[in-house]
């Protein structure tokens, strides 16, 4: 039943932007119920959906039900576009769904003042829909068109406040930024189009998709000699192209630099970029096209794609980790923790677990959106205050953000045994059997996340408050209930990915081929060990120091030239600012002027050559040819006047010409008689 | 007779506004605007009841015109032009309402508004050399005078060097036209019956430059392209919109129909060297497009970008590269017509200034030009649900099977095109108000009809991109085939370029293999 209308988990959040498009300013609560209620059928649905799959799914066997019709032809080959629902996409929906639907609850509350109401729920909408097309593509051109789709919904949300020129700024940064990944993207989608000669990712009747068996068979067997690499497999090049993509989205390093501008949208806008959609897809769409990336491995050794992919990953996580200990922004904090959260899915991937990374994915989303909105509680009670060392002592005036932030801090943390426990640990677990130094990287990361979590915690909530422009107070009911709901979520959901739960029952959801790793007591116990030691330092330096009540941090001074370069966040935009931006305005200055100097100044020097020659030509024509007709004109005239003057009229000069004429003729004569021989 | 009628009745509406008083305003915009519903009524008709199934050149009209040379008055379309027809129809009505401002000497301007329409629709609907020769020079002229008083910015400049440029390119393709015309030696300037003789290999070869640069120049191929960008900004913004959204397809549908449908394998030959100079195009012009500070210079380099992906295409000489340069020709004649309304009619008829230093905020007093610059923004950066994303992934496919390094290389202008566009959307719309325009007039009925209906095509034929690309396919897939026909004796690896310098780039393009 739902199997055959699964169109619907993503048409009706479209059909509600298409309404609420046309609405009024003033018409406010008929846009945001309207979303809403379109994001709650979907959410009922996508539930079902989801329960079908678990039901249906026969023992070790991936349940999966793909549908696919042709788009478009080019020429031999043919487009096609399909949904399609197996686990992943389905346990994707169900959180995308969920997660923003208590997002969009949320924002009636937080948004309530805005004046562009109407149009903040419009792109909500559509925001959300695009999301829920991309997980459900059965085809990679579809799943372009939908991830850019969010790409452009981000943009228009970014920038909402686009009179602030930070928003439109960001916007745009946002917007470029994944395109560039987007490229890597699409260029990827051309080659494995080249290759595959179609972009299904599953064919039920055929067996033609890009994912499935004979196909990868193929992409295995083939081979490419590329300039500067040498021999490479294809199936390497197209995943990394790929991969491209989901840096972009997924704010993975070097391409992470959005992503914490990003925060100059709402917060709500935030908590879905963070958490539902827009850096989810790239994830995802690594775990949907994984089997090219595995393409490739042999014997338990990692294809290069994939080494690639979780090398990215755990730089990354540590990284972001590291400058998100030196913001002082409550959202920055959570941002560059985003990042780095990213970057443990990302590394969870590439060390070819896919039910590891993908499960953290969907507990990150849970306890992130419930930072994010808790932020933004903090915020909206603090009347727009952003900056944590002016904050201090709010969980006494803001009871309820406050307890569901700590739940949300320890699910981050990785404290036994909230969710994100469950899920980072078994990344780590992978890391620990697979490759050792991510699996340090890994941990070290942990640590700095607890630390900066604990630090987050006790400049916002313990204390003092520190600033007096502004009167701390509690939220509306609107914003505290998603605040709540996602609050037992963040607690509770991990018991689905408990080995110890009926042997993880996310990974036999996920991946009912593969056995999962045997749970490891060390790693338990190390990682429990590390991020309650970083939340135990993190409260040692910031619960009793002197330097936070002046309104200053005092790893600032312990640490002060590496702070700083943490503060600047390693300078990357100001490096990308002065390499790559530089570079491109210089060229693009250079071809402007090739154009006006060079091939208009040839044109020019051409109609200068050619204006001379004309010039020549008229002098030519006035001197030689004018002139010299004219003269010869009045070499006639001259001519005729001095014979006028033999014209005397009288008789006997005629007279003495006829006779002087006749001796002539007479001479004449004689002389060719005498000549002739 | 209904295709002489797309002809006709812009020149019969033309010479109608000749006869009349020229203080008979509003009476003469009324009449161009009727003769382009006209126009569009007809060629809907044409494109619906096109045979897709048949294919092949229908609604066909032939009769002898100058016997003693051959030439006949021969008319016909096929999935390549249809689309063409149909464009022209689009930007010639929304053209008049865009111009409806215009009350200098508002006959004269819509009489040579018309004719020039006229001479457009005759070179897309003649399937004879001598007739398209000739309706292609009744396009250039009366560009020169709508240009040289009705513009702006160095208006005698642009319209001179336009007129040059093309004239230039006309000289090169009159003396391929005679070349053609003395080889085939058929006594016939019938397109159809040219195309079906095989010529002799090297004849092919010199000739074939000759014939396509003459319609590149048009098409604003790399480097003969600074007419374009200059032209744009000079012309009044319905003759830019005809311009850059109808004229230059002129030229690229000239080098698919003459060139490269006559001289197969001249196409072979040439074809790596002419899409090493569309990538320039390509790059090159996205990236000056990014620094120009009047916004009508960044949609005119804009021009330049967009109409490398055109030449590309056809340069890939296979189905989905052909059929992509195509719907691409129709898609950036709408959305280059939506952009000049825009920065022309909305914004420099209003605020007298394109520079983007001065312009800002615009986004309040004028919400329906920010909505249709943001369409033709995102159709133009080539985002999904608009047509731009359709053609250029066709292009893009079909480039991948030939050249894969210049696909690659594209991908820098799809990031350097966002740049710009968001650039110029910002600068424009977003930020401050500038003072100065506190109080422009709002926006007019005939402005936001104009910019409503472009918008609706982009959108239209983007959801659904089969409404065009049927019949583009119907033409492309069966002349492609063709093409393919005749494979050269030589393989293209071992013919020896001419220039090594040349070589060096252009063979690496075309041989990388992957």
């Amino acid at each position: 039943m739902i199997l055959d209308h699964l169109y619907l988990i993503p048409l009706l959040p479209f059909l509600a932007t298409a309404f609420t498009a046309f609405l009024k300013r003033p018409q406010r609560s008929l846009s945001s119920g309207t979303v809403i209620l379109a994001m709650s059928v979907s959410c009922v649905l996508a539930q079902w959906a989801l329960w079908t799959t678990i039901t249906q799914a026969h023992h070790g066997e991936v349940f999966r039900h793909a549908t696919s019709f042709e788009w478009l032809r080019t020429g031999t080959q043919a487009l096609q576009l399909g949904l399609v629902l197996d686990p992943l996409s389905a346990s994707m929906v169900s959180m995308v769904t969920f997660v923003g639907l208590l997002i969009f609850i949320y924002s009636t509350g937080y948004m309530h003042e805005d004046k562009n109401y109407t149009r903040f729920f419009c792109f909500l909408s559509l925001f959300g829909g695009s999301m829920l097309g991309l997980v459900l593509s059965n085809s990679l051109v579809l799943m372009f068109i939908f991830w850019e789709l969010v790409g452009v919904c981000s943009y228009a949300l970014i920038g909402f406040w686009y009179h602030k020129p930070s928003a439109a700024e960001a916007a745009k940064k946002a917007f470029i930024t994944t395109r560039i990944g987007d490229v890597g993207f699409f260029i990827g989608l051309l080659y494995l189009y080249a290759k595959s000669g179609n972009l299904m990712l599953f064919d039920s009747t055929a067996g033609l998709g890009v994912l499935d068996q004979a196909n990868l068979a193929k992409l295995e067997q083939m081979t490419v000699t590329l300039p500067l690499f040498g021999v490479a497999a294809v199936s390497t090049v197209i995943a990394l192209l790929l991969f491209c993509g989901a840096m972009g989205k997924s704010a993975q390093f070097p391409l992470h630099v959005w992503l914490p501008d990003a925060m100059e949208g709402p917060t709500s806008v935030s908590a879905l970029i963070h958490a539902a959609t827009m850096v989810a897809a790239g994830v995802f769409m690594i775990a949907r096209m994984f089997p090219i990336f595995a393409l490739g491995t042999r014997h338990g050794e990692m294809s290069t794609a994939m080494t690639v992919v979780a090398s990215i990953g755990s730089f990354t996580a540590l990284f972001a980790a590291l400058i998100a200990v030196a913001q002082n922004d409550i959202k920055r904090v959570l941002a560059y923790s985003t990042i780095s959260q990213l970057g443990y899915m990302v590394t969870g991937l590439g060390l070819g677990s896919v039910a590891s990374g993908f499960f953290h994915l969907i507990t990150h989303a849970f306890f992130k959106a419930l930072l994010f909105l808790g932020s933004g509680s903090v915020i909206h009670g603090c009347h727009g205050e952003q900056d944590m060392l002016k904050m201090g002592g709010l969980r006494k005036t803001m009871p309820t953000t406050a307890w569901t932030y700590f739940v949300g801090t320890l699910a981050l943390a990785g404290i036994f045994p909230l969710s994100g426990f469950w899920s980072k640990d078994e990344i780590l677990l992978y890391a620990y059997h697979q490759n050792k130094a991510i699996y340090f990287i890994g941990s070290a990361g942990a640590f700095l996340t607890a630390f900066y979590m604990c630090r987050q915690i006790v400049l916002v909530f313990f204390g003092k408050q520190r600033s007096h422009d502004f009167h701390a107070h509690e939220s509306p009911g609107s914003m505290l209930w998603p605040l709540r709901i996602l609050a037992f979520f963040a607690i509770t959901l991990g018991i689905v990915g408990c080995p110890y739960y009926r042997g993880n029952l996310f990974h036999h959801f996920i991946s009912p081929e593969h056995h999962g790793l045997e749970p490891s007591m060390t790693v338990m116990l190390s990682s429990t060990v590390i991020a309650l030691s970083g939340l135990i330092l993190g409260f040692l330096v910031y619960g009793r120091s002197k330097a936070v009540e002046k309104g200053t941090d005092p790893l600032r001074n312990t640490l002060g030239l590496l702070h700083i370069i943490l503060e600047n966040k390693f300078y990357f935009d100001e490096l990308y600012r002065n390499t790559a931006l530089r570079a491109a305005n210089f060229l693009a200055s250079f071809f402007r002027a090739f154009d006006q100097l060079i091939i208009d100044g040839i044109l020019h020097t051409v109609g200068f050559i050619a204006l001379t020659l004309s010039t020549f030509n008229q002098w030519c024509d006035n001197f030689f040819i004018n002139g010299g007709f004219d003269r010869s004109c009045s070499g006639i005239l001259r001519g005729g006047e001095t014979m006028s003057a033999l014209q005397t009229g009288r008789i006997q000069d005629y007279l003495r010409f006829t006779a002087l004429g006749t001796v002539f003729f007479y001479l004449a004569y004689m002389i060719t008689l005498i000549l002739q021989p | 007779m209904i295709l002489s009628s797309t002809i006709f009745i812009p020149l019969g509406a033309a010479t109608l506004v000749m006869l009349m008083k020229p203080q008979w305003r509003r009476e003469i915009k009324i009449i161009s605007a009727m003769s382009g519903v006209l126009c569009l009524v007809i060629s809907a008709y044409l494109c619906l009841t096109y045979d897709t199934a048949k294919g092949g050149l229908q609604f066909v009209e032939m009769r002898p015109w100058i016997p003693t040379l051959g030439a006949s008055y021969y008319l016909g379309v096929d999935g390549m032009n249809l689309s063409l027809v149909l464009l022209t129809a689009f930007i010639m009505l929304t053209g008049v309402f865009i111009a409806w401002n215009i009350d200098d000497r508002t006959k004269e301007f819509f009489a040579l508004f018309l004719i020039l329409v006229s001479g457009v629709f005759g070179v897309f609907v003649s399937m004879d050399l001598f007739l398209l020769f000739i309706f292609y020079e009744l396009a250039v002229l009366p560009m020169y005078l709508l240009i040289g008083y009705w513009g702006s910015t160095r208006k005698e400049y642009g319209a001179m060097k336009l007129t040059l440029y093309l004239l230039a390119g006309s000289a090169l393709l009159f003396f391929g036209m005679l070349a053609l015309y003395f080889k085939a030696n058929i006594w016939s300037f019938n397109l159809t019956e040219l195309a079906k003789i095989s010529y002799p290999e090297s004849f092919q070869k010199w000739v074939f430059p000759f014939i396509f640069v003459g319609f590149a120049v048009l098409g604003g191929l790399w480097p003969l392209h600074t007419w374009s960008p200059v032209g744009h900004v000079a012309a009044p913004t319905s003759v830019s919109m005809l311009h850059a959204g109808v004229l230059m397809k002129l030229g690229a549908y000239g080098c698919l129909r003459v060139a490269i449908l006559t001289f197969p394998q001249g196409a072979q030959f040439w074809a790596p060297y002419i899409a090493a100079l569309t990538a320039v195009n390509i790059v090159y012009g996205s990236m000056v497009a990014m620094v120009q500070t009047d916004t009508k210079y960044v949609i005119g380099y804009s021009s330049v970008s967009h109409m490398g992906f055109v030449i590309l295409g056809l340069c890939t000489l296979n189905e989905a590269g052909i059929s992509g340069a195509v719907l691409q020709m129709f898609s950036h004649g709408i959305m280059t017509g939506l952009f000049f309304a825009v920065v022309g009619r909305f914004i420099y008829d209003r605020t007298h200034t394109r520079e983007l230093k001065d312009l800002g905020g615009l986004r309040k007093p004028l919400p329906w030009a920010n909505v249709a610059f943001i369409i033709a923004g995102l159709a133009s950066m080539g985002l999904p649900g608009l047509s731009g994303f359709i053609a250029e992934l066709h292009i893009l496919i079909g480039v991948w099977e030939r050249f894969p390094l210049i696909a690659a290389l594209c991908g820098i202008a799809i990031v350097i095109t966002a740049a710009y566009i968001l650039r110029v959307i910002h600068r424009t719309f977003y930020g401050e108000l500038n003072p100065k325009f506190a109080s422009l007039p709002p926006e007019t009925i005939q402005e936001k009809v104009s910019v409503a209906i472009l918008c609706a095509v982009l959108i239209v034929v983007g959801i659904y991109p089969v409404v065009l690309l049927d019949t583009i396919h119907s033409a492309v897939d069966p002349t492609v085939k063709l093409l393919h026909h005749v494979q050269p004796a030589v393989p293209l690896e071992q013919i020896t370029p001419p220039t090594t310098s040349v070589q060096a780039v252009t063979g690496a393009v075309a041989t990388v293999t992957v």
